[in-house]
């Protein structure tokens, strides 16, 4: 990202103070306004509380204090972080710790953004997870396109390095950066000297991953919520969310609204309600992209539903990456969509014949839909195609582009018939409103 | 305890020969551009034979079988 649009999401008036129960992650920020020093963070937050982590690989307090606190994964497959800790804790050999924070999604700034503000975090977080699973080594892997944020990264370790704050060794990569390779066997296998490509499985990343070792994969913005839940524990985070998701997630907001930008805010916080956060909509909406380019479109009547997995899942939507892009009424959900689905298929690995061929097609009849050039078969090929992508790759690639697909003919219904009909909408034609960059090839794995 | 054979490819490894579905119809297909689809991951113990046959003839060696306890 470059630093204008690091500048467009920067907080704005309309953002909570310090008092707003739901800033955690951001209190720090929103405090000082200006991105935490070492000094800065220890004075807000206090030394990370090593002791309750360390103890070698039997007590694992840190994974029980994670099950009580109910944190799950924020990189978008929401899984229960203390049985990832407890998975690679049981397994034998020394392990490694590994932070996710290649954020390819195109609509997403969070961890970028958490990142500039509360490295400290972050690294607390890696180091406290290191220490309760037995491992010696933290990497934390950045895209390669962002200089600045390693730069920020590599101020930060050094700090820490300086003020002899850690026990384990914290190391940088700066990795290509593509829709796939966040994928956590994709850091895993490049770690190992391999392309930035999904690995598949089996070994799975917890049994076998760098060196060979048992690895703990976490996203960036999770382990800063570990960090938290280690020094201020279960309840407190629980103050905050609903009783079964319960804390926050950074959720990025962009689109049609007054003031996009990166929020936190509490799970079950209508979407409604995050719009306004960023400043409400700047003009009558049609619809809501949640989750990301793998995500869902809900249409503008279901604005209402609380964010969290248990309200958004009898929608077929999630909160994913933490994305929320509004589309306004006056554009075309069809050609929107795409313009994604012809990027994400730029962006397959190219190693499972499902989404080296299957994504393209789907891309390539969307395309046709959205322009008005279908022909008679086109929604049922479509379909059919749409409904073989999910469950054949070696990642979840091909399943989330199928997932956007399959939502966009389902909330842009009226569109597809009138696309079928009679041709391309006047809005179709309009300039493009979701962000999305390019659709060429990555250059390089390596 | 009884243990349940199950199909899985490697999607990386499978370069869409098809011998699969020739040798093992009754729990495969192909899409149009002859890539595994899995009708029915389980083996049923009449097609334990053919699908031992179908994981030996794959020619990437992209077909497994596993354990799977229930």
């Amino acid at each position: 990202m470059t630093s204008s649009a690091a500048a467009r999401f920067a907080p704005h008036p309309l953002a909570p103070g310090p008092g707003d129960p739901a800033a955690r992650l951001l209190a720090g920020w929103y405090a000082t306004g200006r991105p935490a020093t070492l000094a800065d963070h220890l004075r807000h937050y206090g030394p990370p509380p090593l002791a309750s982590a360390t103890g070698g690989r039997t007590p694992l307090p840190l994974a029980e204090a994670m099950t009580a606190a109910g944190l799950t994964g924020r990189g978008g497959a929401g899984f229960p972080t203390a049985r990832k800790l407890g998975a690679v804790a049981a397994r034998r050999g020394r392990c490694v710790v590994v932070v996710n924070a290649m954020e390819s999604e195109p609509a997403s700034r969070k961890d970028q953004f958490l990142i500039a503000v509360a490295p400290h975090l972050v690294l607390d977080g890696a180091v406290l997870a290191a220490m309760a699973v037995g491992a010696d080594t933290v990497h934390v892997c950045l895209p390669r396109d962002r200089a600045a944020q390693y730069r920020r990264l590599s101020t930060a370790v050094d700090e820490r390095r300086r003020a002899r704050l850690d026990q384990v060794r914290l190391r940088l990569h700066a990795l290509p950066h593509s829709y796939v390779s966040s994928e956590s066997t994709s850091l895993v296998r490049w770690l190992n000297g391999g392309p930035a490509r999904p690995q598949g499985g089996p070994p799975r990343t917890h049994e076998r991953g760098v060196g060979r070792r048992p690895t703990l994969v976490h996203n960036a913005e999770t382990l800063a919520h570990l960090a938290l839940i280690a020094r201020y524990g279960p309840a407190w985070y629980r103050q905050v969310g609903t009783p079964d998701e319960p804390g926050t997630l950074l959720v990025t907001v962009s689109g049609a609204v007054r003031a996009p930008a990166v929020l936190e805010v509490a799970l079950g916080t209508p979407l409604a309600t995050v719009l306004d956060r960023a400043g409400g909509a700047t003009q009558p909406l049609r619809a809501v992209l949640l989750g990301g380019f793998a995500g869902t479109w809900l249409p503008a009547e279901q604005l209402r539903t609380p964010l969290t997995r248990h309200d958004l899942a009898p929608l077929g939507a999630a909160p994913g990456a933490g994305v929320l892009v509004a589309l306004p009424e006056a554009s075309c959900g069809l050609t929107e969509t795409a313009r994604v689905l012809t990027y994400l298929a730029a962006h397959s690995a190219r190693q499972c014949g499902p989404c080296r061929l299957g994504l393209p097609a789907v891309a390539e009849d969307f395309t046709a839909l959205a322009a008005g050039r279908a022909d008679a078969d086109l929604l049922s090929r479509l379909r059919r195609r749409v409904g073989l992508l999910p469950d054949r790759g070696a990642c979840r690639h091909p399943d989330g582009a199928a997932r956007l697909a399959a939502s966009a003919l389902h909330a842009f219904a009226d569109d597809v018939d009138h696309h079928l009909t009679h041709g391309a909408c006047p809005a179709a034609h309009r300039p493009p409103r979701l962000p999305v960059p390019p659709a060429t090839a990555p250059e390089t794995w390596r | 305890m009884s243990r349940a054979r199950t199909l899985r490819i490697d999607r990386i490894a499978c370069t869409g020969q098809g011998l699969c579905a020739e040798l093992l119809p009754e729990l495969i297909d192909l899409d149009e551009w002859g890539y595994p689809v899995l009708k029915d991951r389980t083996v049923p113990d009449r097609l334990r034979a053919h699908a031992r046959r179908a994981v030996a003839a794959c020619p990437v060696l992209a077909l497994h079988t596993d354990d799977d306890r229930t």
